[in-house]
Protein backbone atom coordinates (compact mmCIF):
# COMPACT_ATOMS: atom_id res chain seq x y z
CA UNK A 1 0.00 0.00 0.00
CA UNK A 2 2.76 2.40 0.92
CA UNK A 3 4.57 1.99 -2.37
CA UNK A 4 1.27 2.43 -4.22
CA UNK A 5 0.64 5.74 -2.45
CA UNK A 6 4.20 6.84 -3.10
CA UNK A 7 4.06 5.93 -6.81
CA UNK A 8 0.79 7.77 -7.30
CA UNK A 9 2.13 10.85 -5.47
CA UNK A 10 5.23 10.93 -7.67
CA UNK A 11 3.08 10.51 -10.77
CA UNK A 12 0.94 13.45 -9.63
CA UNK A 13 4.06 15.60 -9.16
CA UNK A 14 5.24 14.69 -12.66
CA UNK A 15 1.80 15.65 -13.96
CA UNK A 16 1.96 19.07 -12.29
CA UNK A 17 5.44 19.60 -13.74
CA UNK A 18 4.03 18.64 -17.13
CA UNK A 19 1.20 21.14 -16.74
CA UNK A 20 3.67 23.90 -15.94
CA UNK A 21 5.71 22.92 -19.00
CA UNK A 22 2.60 23.15 -21.19
CA UNK A 23 1.90 26.60 -19.73
CA UNK A 24 5.51 27.65 -20.41
CA UNK A 25 5.35 26.48 -24.03
CA UNK A 26 2.03 28.26 -24.50
CA UNK A 27 3.48 31.41 -22.95
CA UNK A 28 6.41 31.38 -25.39
CA UNK A 29 4.14 30.70 -28.36
CA UNK A 30 2.13 33.79 -27.51
CA UNK A 31 4.78 36.09 -28.89
CA UNK A 32 7.21 38.50 -27.29
CA UNK A 33 5.73 39.48 -23.89
CA UNK A 34 7.82 42.66 -23.90
CA UNK A 35 6.12 43.93 -27.05
CA UNK A 36 2.72 42.91 -25.70
CA UNK A 37 3.29 44.71 -22.40
CA UNK A 38 4.63 47.98 -23.78
CA UNK A 39 2.36 50.52 -25.42
CA UNK A 40 2.50 50.53 -29.22
CA UNK A 41 5.26 52.72 -30.59
CA UNK A 42 7.73 51.90 -27.84
CA UNK A 43 11.32 52.44 -28.93
CA UNK A 44 13.64 49.46 -29.60
CA UNK A 45 15.74 50.42 -26.58
CA UNK A 46 12.69 50.33 -24.31
CA UNK A 47 11.80 46.90 -25.67
CA UNK A 48 15.36 45.69 -25.17
CA UNK A 49 15.37 47.01 -21.61
CA UNK A 50 12.13 45.29 -20.72
CA UNK A 51 13.29 42.09 -22.40
CA UNK A 52 16.40 42.18 -20.23
CA UNK A 53 14.33 42.91 -17.13
CA UNK A 54 12.02 39.96 -17.87
CA UNK A 55 14.99 37.70 -18.61
CA UNK A 56 13.88 37.16 -22.20
CA UNK A 57 17.40 37.72 -23.55
CA UNK A 58 18.64 34.61 -21.78
CA UNK A 59 18.78 31.14 -23.33
CA UNK A 60 15.43 29.37 -23.50
CA UNK A 61 16.61 26.72 -21.08
CA UNK A 62 17.35 29.36 -18.41
CA UNK A 63 13.98 30.98 -19.02
CA UNK A 64 12.34 27.62 -18.50
CA UNK A 65 14.16 27.01 -15.23
CA UNK A 66 13.27 30.49 -13.98
CA UNK A 67 9.65 30.03 -15.04
CA UNK A 68 9.32 26.73 -13.16
CA UNK A 69 11.03 28.13 -10.07
CA UNK A 70 8.73 31.17 -10.08
CA UNK A 71 5.62 29.10 -10.78
CA UNK A 72 6.33 26.78 -7.86
CA UNK A 73 6.44 29.86 -5.65
CA UNK A 74 3.13 31.00 -7.16
CA UNK A 75 4.62 33.79 -9.24
CA UNK A 76 3.13 33.87 -12.72
CA UNK A 77 3.81 37.54 -13.36
CA UNK A 78 1.58 40.57 -13.00
CA UNK A 79 -1.80 41.04 -14.64
CA UNK A 80 -1.65 44.33 -16.53
CA UNK A 81 -5.43 44.53 -16.47
CA UNK A 82 -5.83 44.18 -12.71
CA UNK A 83 -2.43 45.61 -11.67
CA UNK A 84 -1.67 42.78 -9.26
CA UNK A 85 -0.10 39.31 -9.32
CA UNK A 86 -1.93 37.06 -11.78
CA UNK A 87 -2.29 34.23 -9.28
CA UNK A 88 -4.02 36.58 -6.81
CA UNK A 89 -6.54 37.53 -9.48
CA UNK A 90 -7.29 33.87 -10.08
CA UNK A 91 -7.37 32.93 -6.39
CA UNK A 92 -9.91 35.67 -5.70
CA UNK A 93 -12.27 34.11 -8.24
CA UNK A 94 -11.56 30.55 -7.20
CA UNK A 95 -14.09 30.23 -4.31
CA UNK A 96 -16.96 31.16 -6.63
CA UNK A 97 -15.96 28.41 -9.05
CA UNK A 98 -15.63 25.88 -6.24
CA UNK A 99 -19.08 26.82 -4.93
CA UNK A 100 -20.59 26.37 -8.37
CA UNK A 101 -18.75 23.12 -9.13
CA UNK A 102 -19.51 21.53 -5.75
CA UNK A 103 -23.22 22.39 -5.93
CA UNK A 104 -23.35 20.97 -9.43
CA UNK A 105 -21.45 17.86 -8.35
CA UNK A 106 -23.87 17.11 -5.49
CA UNK A 107 -26.99 17.84 -7.51
CA UNK A 108 -25.72 16.13 -10.66
CA UNK A 109 -24.60 13.00 -8.82
CA UNK A 110 -27.95 12.72 -7.05
CA UNK A 111 -29.82 13.15 -10.34
CA UNK A 112 -27.57 10.75 -12.23
CA UNK A 113 -27.65 8.08 -9.52
CA UNK A 114 -31.44 8.32 -9.22
CA UNK A 115 -32.02 8.07 -12.95
CA UNK A 116 -29.47 5.30 -13.41
CA UNK A 117 -30.83 3.21 -10.53
CA UNK A 118 -34.43 3.52 -11.69
CA UNK A 119 -33.42 2.57 -15.22
CA UNK A 120 -31.52 -0.51 -13.97
CA UNK A 121 -34.30 -1.65 -11.66
CA UNK A 122 -37.09 -1.13 -14.18
CA UNK A 123 -35.29 -3.01 -16.93
CA UNK A 124 -37.28 -3.64 -20.09
CA UNK A 125 -40.05 -1.20 -19.20
CA UNK A 126 -41.01 2.13 -20.69
CA UNK A 127 -39.53 3.80 -17.61
CA UNK A 128 -36.07 2.52 -18.56
CA UNK A 129 -36.51 3.65 -22.15
CA UNK A 130 -37.64 7.10 -21.01
CA UNK A 131 -34.81 7.50 -18.50
CA UNK A 132 -32.15 6.40 -20.97
CA UNK A 133 -33.54 8.55 -23.77
CA UNK A 134 -33.31 11.51 -21.41
CA UNK A 135 -29.74 10.60 -20.53
CA UNK A 136 -28.78 10.25 -24.20
CA UNK A 137 -30.33 13.60 -25.01
CA UNK A 138 -28.57 15.07 -21.99
CA UNK A 139 -25.22 13.81 -23.26
CA UNK A 140 -25.84 15.30 -26.69
CA UNK A 141 -26.89 18.71 -25.38
CA UNK A 142 -24.08 21.25 -25.29
CA UNK A 143 -23.87 22.89 -21.89
CA UNK A 144 -24.09 26.42 -23.31
CA UNK A 145 -27.34 25.67 -25.11
CA UNK A 146 -28.80 24.08 -21.99
CA UNK A 147 -27.92 27.25 -20.08
CA UNK A 148 -29.57 29.47 -22.66
CA UNK A 149 -32.73 27.35 -22.70
CA UNK A 150 -32.94 27.43 -18.90
CA UNK A 151 -32.53 31.22 -18.95
CA UNK A 152 -35.23 31.46 -21.59
CA UNK A 153 -37.68 29.37 -19.57
CA UNK A 154 -36.98 30.25 -15.95
CA UNK A 155 -35.60 33.77 -16.14
CA UNK A 156 -37.28 35.29 -19.18
CA UNK A 157 -40.66 33.53 -19.43
CA UNK A 158 -41.49 32.49 -15.86
CA UNK A 159 -39.26 35.09 -14.17
CA UNK A 160 -38.69 32.76 -11.22
CA UNK A 161 -34.91 33.04 -11.06
CA UNK A 162 -32.26 35.60 -11.93
CA UNK A 163 -30.22 34.94 -15.10
CA UNK A 164 -27.00 36.68 -14.10
CA UNK A 165 -25.00 37.60 -11.02
CA UNK A 166 -23.99 35.84 -7.82
CA UNK A 167 -25.34 37.85 -4.90
CA UNK A 168 -27.91 35.45 -3.43
CA UNK A 169 -28.65 31.75 -3.32
CA UNK A 170 -31.25 32.21 -6.06
CA UNK A 171 -28.43 33.28 -8.37
CA UNK A 172 -26.73 29.94 -7.86
CA UNK A 173 -29.74 27.83 -8.87
CA UNK A 174 -29.67 28.16 -12.66
CA UNK A 175 -25.90 27.86 -13.24
CA UNK A 176 -25.59 24.96 -10.80
CA UNK A 177 -28.57 23.17 -12.39
CA UNK A 178 -27.13 23.65 -15.87
CA UNK A 179 -23.80 22.17 -14.85
CA UNK A 180 -25.51 19.40 -12.86
CA UNK A 181 -27.69 18.29 -15.78
CA UNK A 182 -24.56 18.33 -17.93
CA UNK A 183 -22.74 15.76 -15.77
CA UNK A 184 -25.75 13.72 -14.62
CA UNK A 185 -26.39 12.14 -18.03
CA UNK A 186 -23.03 10.38 -18.11
CA UNK A 187 -23.38 9.26 -14.48
CA UNK A 188 -26.86 7.85 -15.17
CA UNK A 189 -25.63 5.80 -18.13
CA UNK A 190 -22.63 4.45 -16.25
CA UNK A 191 -24.59 3.60 -13.10
CA UNK A 192 -27.27 1.79 -15.08
CA UNK A 193 -24.79 -0.48 -16.84
CA UNK A 194 -22.78 -1.25 -13.71
CA UNK A 195 -25.97 -1.88 -11.68
CA UNK A 196 -27.14 -4.34 -14.33
CA UNK A 197 -23.79 -6.13 -14.06
CA UNK A 198 -23.87 -6.18 -10.27
CA UNK A 199 -27.43 -7.50 -10.12
CA UNK A 200 -26.21 -10.63 -11.93
CA UNK A 201 -23.58 -11.36 -9.25
CA UNK A 202 -23.78 -14.39 -7.01
CA UNK A 203 -23.88 -12.45 -3.78
CA UNK A 204 -26.94 -10.54 -4.96
CA UNK A 205 -28.64 -13.84 -5.71
CA UNK A 206 -27.66 -15.03 -2.22
CA UNK A 207 -29.21 -11.89 -0.75
CA UNK A 208 -32.43 -12.62 -2.58
CA UNK A 209 -32.33 -16.24 -1.46
CA UNK A 210 -32.00 -15.12 2.14
CA UNK A 211 -35.37 -13.48 1.68
CA UNK A 212 -34.15 -9.91 2.22
CA UNK A 213 -36.50 -7.07 1.36
CA UNK A 214 -35.96 -5.61 -2.15
CA UNK A 215 -34.87 -2.20 -0.92
CA UNK A 216 -32.16 -3.77 1.23
CA UNK A 217 -30.85 -5.87 -1.66
CA UNK A 218 -30.87 -2.92 -4.03
CA UNK A 219 -29.49 -0.26 -1.75
CA UNK A 220 -27.18 -2.17 0.55
CA UNK A 221 -25.83 -4.86 -1.76
CA UNK A 222 -26.10 -3.72 -5.34
CA UNK A 223 -25.89 0.06 -5.16
CA UNK A 224 -22.81 -0.01 -2.96
CA UNK A 225 -20.88 -2.06 -5.49
CA UNK A 226 -22.10 0.04 -8.38
CA UNK A 227 -21.01 3.21 -6.59
CA UNK A 228 -17.35 2.18 -6.74
CA UNK A 229 -17.52 2.30 -10.52
CA UNK A 230 -18.94 5.81 -10.29
CA UNK A 231 -16.08 6.72 -7.95
CA UNK A 232 -13.56 5.86 -10.65
CA UNK A 233 -15.43 8.23 -12.90
CA UNK A 234 -15.17 11.09 -10.42
CA UNK A 235 -11.86 12.20 -11.92
CA UNK A 236 -13.37 12.52 -15.39
CA UNK A 237 -16.44 14.25 -13.95
CA UNK A 238 -14.25 16.81 -12.21
CA UNK A 239 -12.57 17.59 -15.51
CA UNK A 240 -15.95 18.06 -17.17
CA UNK A 241 -17.11 20.25 -14.29
CA UNK A 242 -14.05 22.49 -14.47
CA UNK A 243 -14.32 22.77 -18.25
CA UNK A 244 -18.08 23.21 -18.22
CA UNK A 245 -17.71 25.90 -15.56
CA UNK A 246 -15.85 28.08 -18.08
CA UNK A 247 -18.95 28.20 -20.27
CA UNK A 248 -21.58 28.25 -17.54
CA UNK A 249 -19.82 31.11 -15.76
CA UNK A 250 -19.66 33.08 -19.02
CA UNK A 251 -23.37 32.59 -19.75
CA UNK A 252 -24.57 33.42 -16.25
CA UNK A 253 -21.98 36.15 -15.51
CA UNK A 254 -20.77 34.08 -12.56
CA UNK A 255 -17.60 35.69 -11.17
CA UNK A 256 -15.45 32.55 -11.23
CA UNK A 257 -12.12 31.51 -12.72
CA UNK A 258 -13.63 30.37 -16.03
CA UNK A 259 -15.21 33.71 -16.86
CA UNK A 260 -12.01 35.48 -15.81
CA UNK A 261 -9.98 33.33 -18.22
CA UNK A 262 -12.29 34.07 -21.15
CA UNK A 263 -12.19 37.79 -20.38
CA UNK A 264 -8.42 37.68 -20.01
CA UNK A 265 -8.06 36.05 -23.45
CA UNK A 266 -10.20 38.82 -24.94
CA UNK A 267 -7.89 41.56 -23.66
CA UNK A 268 -4.68 39.49 -24.09
CA UNK A 269 -3.95 39.42 -20.35
CA UNK A 270 -1.98 36.19 -20.74
CA UNK A 271 -0.46 35.98 -17.26
CA UNK A 272 -3.96 35.48 -15.86
CA UNK A 273 -4.70 32.73 -18.41
CA UNK A 274 -1.47 30.97 -17.50
CA UNK A 275 -2.01 31.25 -13.76
CA UNK A 276 -5.59 30.02 -14.10
CA UNK A 277 -4.70 27.00 -16.23
CA UNK A 278 -1.87 26.09 -13.86
CA UNK A 279 -4.06 26.42 -10.75
CA UNK A 280 -7.12 24.62 -12.10
CA UNK A 281 -5.04 21.80 -13.58
CA UNK A 282 -3.17 21.35 -10.31
CA UNK A 283 -6.48 21.08 -8.49
CA UNK A 284 -7.59 18.57 -11.11
CA UNK A 285 -4.43 16.50 -10.58
CA UNK A 286 -4.97 16.53 -6.81
CA UNK A 287 -8.61 15.42 -7.17
CA UNK A 288 -7.52 12.56 -9.42
CA UNK A 289 -4.83 11.57 -6.94
CA UNK A 290 -7.35 11.61 -4.11
CA UNK A 291 -9.78 9.49 -6.13
CA UNK A 292 -7.09 6.93 -6.92
CA UNK A 293 -5.97 6.69 -3.31
CA UNK A 294 -9.57 6.43 -2.12
CA UNK A 295 -10.20 3.74 -4.67
CA UNK A 296 -7.23 1.84 -3.35
CA UNK A 297 -8.88 1.91 0.08
CA UNK A 298 -12.30 0.84 -1.22
CA UNK A 299 -11.06 -1.86 -3.58
CA UNK A 300 -8.04 -3.81 -2.31
CA UNK A 301 -7.45 -5.43 -5.71
CA UNK A 302 -6.07 -2.14 -7.03
CA UNK A 303 -3.20 -2.15 -4.56
CA UNK A 304 -2.19 -5.72 -5.30
CA UNK A 305 -2.12 -5.21 -9.04
CA UNK A 306 0.41 -2.45 -8.77
CA UNK B 1 -20.90 -5.71 -45.08
CA UNK B 2 -24.35 -7.26 -45.51
CA UNK B 3 -24.00 -8.76 -42.10
CA UNK B 4 -23.28 -5.32 -40.64
CA UNK B 5 -26.34 -3.82 -42.33
CA UNK B 6 -28.59 -6.62 -41.14
CA UNK B 7 -27.38 -6.12 -37.59
CA UNK B 8 -27.86 -2.38 -37.87
CA UNK B 9 -31.42 -2.79 -39.08
CA UNK B 10 -32.18 -4.81 -35.97
CA UNK B 11 -30.91 -2.12 -33.59
CA UNK B 12 -33.35 0.81 -33.47
CA UNK B 13 -30.90 3.10 -31.67
CA UNK B 14 -28.04 2.38 -34.07
CA UNK B 15 -30.36 2.80 -37.05
CA UNK B 16 -31.66 6.17 -35.85
CA UNK B 17 -28.06 7.27 -35.31
CA UNK B 18 -27.01 6.14 -38.78
CA UNK B 19 -29.98 7.89 -40.42
CA UNK B 20 -29.26 11.16 -38.60
CA UNK B 21 -25.55 11.04 -39.45
CA UNK B 22 -26.14 10.20 -43.11
CA UNK B 23 -28.78 12.93 -43.35
CA UNK B 24 -26.44 15.60 -41.98
CA UNK B 25 -23.52 14.45 -44.12
CA UNK B 26 -25.77 14.71 -47.19
CA UNK B 27 -26.95 18.16 -46.13
CA UNK B 28 -23.34 19.28 -45.72
CA UNK B 29 -22.23 17.81 -49.06
CA UNK B 30 -25.20 19.15 -51.00
CA UNK B 31 -25.37 22.48 -49.14
CA UNK B 32 -24.62 24.71 -52.16
CA UNK B 33 -27.42 23.03 -54.12
CA UNK B 34 -30.09 22.67 -51.47
CA UNK B 35 -29.53 25.88 -49.50
CA UNK B 36 -32.86 27.71 -49.85
CA UNK B 37 -31.56 31.31 -49.67
CA UNK B 38 -28.29 33.20 -49.58
CA UNK B 39 -27.05 32.74 -46.01
CA UNK B 40 -25.02 35.96 -46.08
CA UNK B 41 -27.65 38.24 -47.60
CA UNK B 42 -28.53 41.00 -45.14
CA UNK B 43 -32.03 42.39 -44.92
CA UNK B 44 -32.32 44.99 -42.20
CA UNK B 45 -36.04 45.42 -42.68
CA UNK B 46 -36.59 41.72 -42.06
CA UNK B 47 -34.38 41.53 -39.00
CA UNK B 48 -35.63 39.22 -36.23
CA UNK B 49 -38.59 38.05 -38.33
CA UNK B 50 -40.26 35.17 -36.47
CA UNK B 51 -40.32 31.72 -38.11
CA UNK B 52 -42.90 31.27 -40.86
CA UNK B 53 -42.69 27.46 -40.49
CA UNK B 54 -43.02 27.00 -44.24
CA UNK B 55 -39.98 25.59 -46.03
CA UNK B 56 -40.90 27.43 -49.23
CA UNK B 57 -40.81 30.89 -47.68
CA UNK B 58 -37.80 32.81 -46.66
CA UNK B 59 -37.41 32.79 -42.84
CA UNK B 60 -38.97 29.36 -42.30
CA UNK B 61 -36.90 29.28 -39.10
CA UNK B 62 -36.90 33.03 -38.68
CA UNK B 63 -34.34 35.73 -39.35
CA UNK B 64 -31.36 36.76 -37.25
CA UNK B 65 -30.41 40.20 -35.99
CA UNK B 66 -29.20 41.18 -39.49
CA UNK B 67 -32.13 39.68 -41.36
CA UNK B 68 -30.22 36.62 -42.58
CA UNK B 69 -32.21 33.42 -43.12
CA UNK B 70 -31.51 31.09 -40.18
CA UNK B 71 -32.32 27.83 -41.99
CA UNK B 72 -29.89 28.71 -44.79
CA UNK B 73 -27.23 29.58 -42.23
CA UNK B 74 -27.75 26.26 -40.47
CA UNK B 75 -27.48 24.36 -43.77
CA UNK B 76 -24.26 26.13 -44.73
CA UNK B 77 -23.00 25.99 -41.14
CA UNK B 78 -23.22 22.19 -41.27
CA UNK B 79 -20.31 22.24 -43.75
CA UNK B 80 -18.01 24.12 -41.40
CA UNK B 81 -19.07 22.20 -38.32
CA UNK B 82 -18.72 18.79 -39.95
CA UNK B 83 -15.59 19.60 -41.97
CA UNK B 84 -13.79 20.97 -38.92
CA UNK B 85 -14.81 17.92 -36.89
CA UNK B 86 -13.82 15.47 -39.63
CA UNK B 87 -10.38 16.99 -40.21
CA UNK B 88 -9.73 17.22 -36.48
CA UNK B 89 -10.68 13.58 -35.98
CA UNK B 90 -8.52 12.48 -38.94
CA UNK B 91 -5.45 14.38 -37.76
CA UNK B 92 -5.92 13.47 -34.10
CA UNK B 93 -6.63 9.87 -35.05
CA UNK B 94 -3.53 9.55 -37.21
CA UNK B 95 -1.26 10.95 -34.50
CA UNK B 96 -2.93 8.84 -31.83
CA UNK B 97 -2.83 5.61 -33.83
CA UNK B 98 0.86 6.07 -34.78
CA UNK B 99 1.89 6.82 -31.20
CA UNK B 100 -0.28 3.99 -29.88
CA UNK B 101 1.36 1.57 -32.33
CA UNK B 102 4.85 2.63 -31.29
CA UNK B 103 4.03 2.50 -27.59
CA UNK B 104 2.44 -0.92 -27.80
CA UNK B 105 4.88 -2.55 -30.18
CA UNK B 106 8.23 -1.22 -29.06
CA UNK B 107 7.39 -0.98 -25.36
CA UNK B 108 10.14 0.15 -23.00
CA UNK B 109 11.14 3.79 -23.19
CA UNK B 110 8.95 4.65 -26.17
CA UNK B 111 5.93 3.27 -24.33
CA UNK B 112 6.77 5.05 -21.09
CA UNK B 113 7.37 8.43 -22.73
CA UNK B 114 4.30 8.32 -24.95
CA UNK B 115 1.95 7.21 -22.21
CA UNK B 116 3.38 9.72 -19.75
CA UNK B 117 2.83 12.43 -22.35
CA UNK B 118 -0.79 11.34 -22.64
CA UNK B 119 -1.19 11.42 -18.86
CA UNK B 120 0.31 14.89 -18.67
CA UNK B 121 -1.95 16.23 -21.35
CA UNK B 122 -4.96 14.69 -19.68
CA UNK B 123 -4.07 16.46 -16.43
CA UNK B 124 -5.16 19.72 -18.00
CA UNK B 125 -8.96 19.70 -18.33
CA UNK B 126 -9.75 19.64 -22.08
CA UNK B 127 -11.53 22.96 -22.16
CA UNK B 128 -8.66 24.75 -20.41
CA UNK B 129 -6.10 23.09 -22.65
CA UNK B 130 -8.03 24.38 -25.64
CA UNK B 131 -8.27 27.85 -24.08
CA UNK B 132 -4.55 28.20 -23.38
CA UNK B 133 -3.57 27.01 -26.86
CA UNK B 134 -6.06 29.38 -28.51
CA UNK B 135 -4.91 32.19 -26.24
CA UNK B 136 -1.34 31.55 -27.39
CA UNK B 137 -1.95 31.05 -31.10
CA UNK B 138 -4.96 33.29 -31.64
CA UNK B 139 -8.45 32.38 -32.77
CA UNK B 140 -8.66 31.16 -36.36
CA UNK B 141 -9.97 28.17 -38.27
CA UNK B 142 -6.61 26.34 -38.66
CA UNK B 143 -5.79 26.92 -34.99
CA UNK B 144 -9.21 25.63 -34.00
CA UNK B 145 -8.64 22.43 -35.97
CA UNK B 146 -5.15 22.07 -34.48
CA UNK B 147 -6.51 22.37 -30.94
CA UNK B 148 -9.30 19.88 -31.55
CA UNK B 149 -6.86 17.38 -33.08
CA UNK B 150 -4.34 17.90 -30.31
CA UNK B 151 -6.86 17.25 -27.55
CA UNK B 152 -8.01 13.99 -29.14
CA UNK B 153 -4.95 11.85 -29.78
CA UNK B 154 -4.68 10.38 -26.26
CA UNK B 155 -7.81 8.23 -26.52
CA UNK B 156 -6.70 6.57 -29.75
CA UNK B 157 -3.21 6.05 -28.40
CA UNK B 158 -4.50 4.29 -25.30
CA UNK B 159 -6.95 2.02 -27.10
CA UNK B 160 -4.53 1.16 -29.93
CA UNK B 161 -1.70 0.47 -27.49
CA UNK B 162 -3.91 -1.95 -25.59
CA UNK B 163 -4.83 -3.76 -28.79
CA UNK B 164 -1.21 -3.95 -29.96
CA UNK B 165 -0.08 -5.42 -26.66
CA UNK B 166 -2.38 -8.40 -27.18
CA UNK B 167 -1.66 -8.71 -30.92
CA UNK B 168 2.11 -8.59 -30.52
CA UNK B 169 2.38 -12.12 -29.19
CA UNK B 170 -0.17 -13.69 -31.56
CA UNK B 171 0.99 -16.44 -33.92
CA UNK B 172 0.68 -14.52 -37.16
CA UNK B 173 2.92 -11.77 -35.85
CA UNK B 174 5.46 -14.23 -34.52
CA UNK B 175 5.39 -16.03 -37.87
CA UNK B 176 6.01 -12.82 -39.75
CA UNK B 177 8.91 -12.06 -37.44
CA UNK B 178 10.33 -15.54 -37.86
CA UNK B 179 10.08 -15.08 -41.63
CA UNK B 180 12.38 -12.09 -41.24
CA UNK B 181 9.98 -9.14 -41.38
CA UNK B 182 11.17 -6.05 -39.55
CA UNK B 183 9.33 -3.77 -37.11
CA UNK B 184 7.88 -1.23 -39.51
CA UNK B 185 6.71 -3.90 -41.93
CA UNK B 186 5.04 -5.94 -39.23
CA UNK B 187 3.36 -2.85 -37.80
CA UNK B 188 2.07 -1.70 -41.17
CA UNK B 189 0.95 -5.01 -42.71
CA UNK B 190 0.06 -7.20 -39.77
CA UNK B 191 -0.83 -5.06 -36.78
CA UNK B 192 -2.33 -1.85 -38.18
CA UNK B 193 -5.19 -3.59 -40.08
CA UNK B 194 -6.15 -5.36 -36.87
CA UNK B 195 -6.34 -2.22 -34.71
CA UNK B 196 -8.31 -0.19 -37.24
CA UNK B 197 -11.73 -1.40 -36.08
CA UNK B 198 -11.07 -0.29 -32.53
CA UNK B 199 -9.64 3.00 -33.79
CA UNK B 200 -12.70 3.67 -35.95
CA UNK B 201 -14.99 3.07 -33.00
CA UNK B 202 -12.99 5.58 -30.95
CA UNK B 203 -13.07 8.00 -33.88
CA UNK B 204 -16.85 7.90 -34.06
CA UNK B 205 -17.24 8.66 -30.38
CA UNK B 206 -14.54 11.33 -30.68
CA UNK B 207 -16.48 13.00 -33.49
CA UNK B 208 -19.30 13.81 -31.08
CA UNK B 209 -16.88 15.28 -28.56
CA UNK B 210 -15.17 17.37 -31.20
CA UNK B 211 -18.47 18.81 -32.49
CA UNK B 212 -19.38 19.87 -28.95
CA UNK B 213 -15.96 21.34 -28.19
CA UNK B 214 -15.88 23.21 -31.51
CA UNK B 215 -19.28 24.73 -30.93
CA UNK B 216 -18.34 25.61 -27.36
CA UNK B 217 -15.17 27.41 -28.49
CA UNK B 218 -17.05 29.15 -31.29
CA UNK B 219 -19.69 30.09 -28.74
CA UNK B 220 -17.00 31.77 -26.63
CA UNK B 221 -15.82 33.61 -29.74
CA UNK B 222 -12.58 31.59 -29.87
CA UNK B 223 -13.39 29.21 -32.68
CA UNK B 224 -14.95 29.87 -36.07
CA UNK B 225 -14.79 33.57 -36.85
CA UNK B 226 -17.53 35.68 -38.50
CA UNK B 227 -18.93 35.94 -41.12
CA UNK B 228 -18.53 32.14 -41.32
CA UNK B 229 -21.55 30.48 -39.81
CA UNK B 230 -20.82 27.68 -37.39
CA UNK B 231 -23.66 26.52 -35.20
CA UNK B 232 -21.89 27.47 -31.99
CA UNK B 233 -21.21 30.93 -33.38
CA UNK B 234 -24.88 31.38 -34.34
CA UNK B 235 -25.92 30.37 -30.84
CA UNK B 236 -23.59 32.94 -29.35
CA UNK B 237 -24.96 35.65 -31.64
CA UNK B 238 -28.51 34.76 -30.64
CA UNK B 239 -27.73 34.92 -26.94
CA UNK B 240 -28.39 38.64 -26.70
CA UNK B 241 -31.85 38.20 -28.15
CA UNK B 242 -33.27 35.32 -26.14
CA UNK B 243 -35.88 37.54 -24.51
CA UNK B 244 -37.27 38.82 -27.81
CA UNK B 245 -36.25 36.29 -30.49
CA UNK B 246 -35.89 32.75 -29.15
CA UNK B 247 -35.45 31.22 -32.63
CA UNK B 248 -31.98 32.69 -33.06
CA UNK B 249 -30.35 30.30 -30.62
CA UNK B 250 -32.93 27.52 -30.50
CA UNK B 251 -32.56 26.12 -34.03
CA UNK B 252 -28.75 25.98 -34.17
CA UNK B 253 -28.91 24.33 -30.73
CA UNK B 254 -31.27 21.66 -32.02
CA UNK B 255 -28.92 21.05 -34.96
CA UNK B 256 -25.99 20.46 -32.59
CA UNK B 257 -28.03 18.16 -30.34
CA UNK B 258 -29.23 16.11 -33.33
CA UNK B 259 -25.77 15.62 -34.82
CA UNK B 260 -24.15 14.71 -31.51
CA UNK B 261 -27.03 12.40 -30.63
CA UNK B 262 -26.78 10.69 -34.02
CA UNK B 263 -23.03 10.23 -33.81
CA UNK B 264 -23.27 8.97 -30.22
CA UNK B 265 -25.98 6.44 -31.07
CA UNK B 266 -24.00 5.21 -34.06
CA UNK B 267 -20.79 5.08 -32.04
CA UNK B 268 -22.39 3.15 -29.18
CA UNK B 269 -23.81 0.67 -31.62
CA UNK B 270 -20.48 0.26 -33.43
CA UNK B 271 -18.71 -0.29 -30.14
CA UNK B 272 -21.16 -3.02 -29.11
CA UNK B 273 -21.07 -4.60 -32.54
CA UNK B 274 -17.36 -4.61 -33.32
CA UNK B 275 -15.76 -4.81 -29.96
CA UNK B 276 -17.64 -5.82 -26.83
CA UNK B 277 -14.40 -5.41 -24.89
CA UNK B 278 -14.54 -1.66 -25.32
CA UNK B 279 -17.79 -1.35 -23.37
CA UNK B 280 -17.29 1.19 -20.65
CA UNK B 281 -14.36 2.89 -22.30
CA UNK B 282 -16.44 6.04 -22.10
Amino acid sequence: MRSYVLTRCIEALVAVWGVLTIVFIAARLTGDPAILMLPTGASPTQIAELRHELGLDRPLWDQYAIFIADAVRGDFGVSFQHHKPALDVVLERFPATVRLALSALVLGTALGLGTGMIAALKRGTMIEVAAMTLALLGQATPVFWLGIVLILVFAVQLQWLPAAGSETFAHLVLPATTLALFISAAIARLLRSSMIEVLKEDYVRTAWAKGLAPHIVYLRHAARAALTSVLTMLGIITGELLGGAVIVETIFSWPGVGRTVVQAIDVKDFTVVQAAVALVSTVFVIVNLAVDLLYGVVDPRVRVER
Amino acid sequence: MRNVLRHLLRSPAGLIGAVIVVAFVLIALLAPIIVPFDPLQLNLRGRLTPPTWSLLDRYSMGADQLGRDILSRIVVGSRITLAVAAIAVLVGGTIGILLGLCAGYFGGWADRIIMRLADIQLSVPLMLFALIVIAALGASLPNLIAVLALTGWTRYARVVRGEVLSLREREFVLMARAAGARGARILWWHILPNVMTAAIVVATLELARVVILESALSFLGLGVQPPDASWGRMLADGRGYIASAWWLSTFPGIAIVLVVLGVNLLGDWMRDFFDPKLVGSR
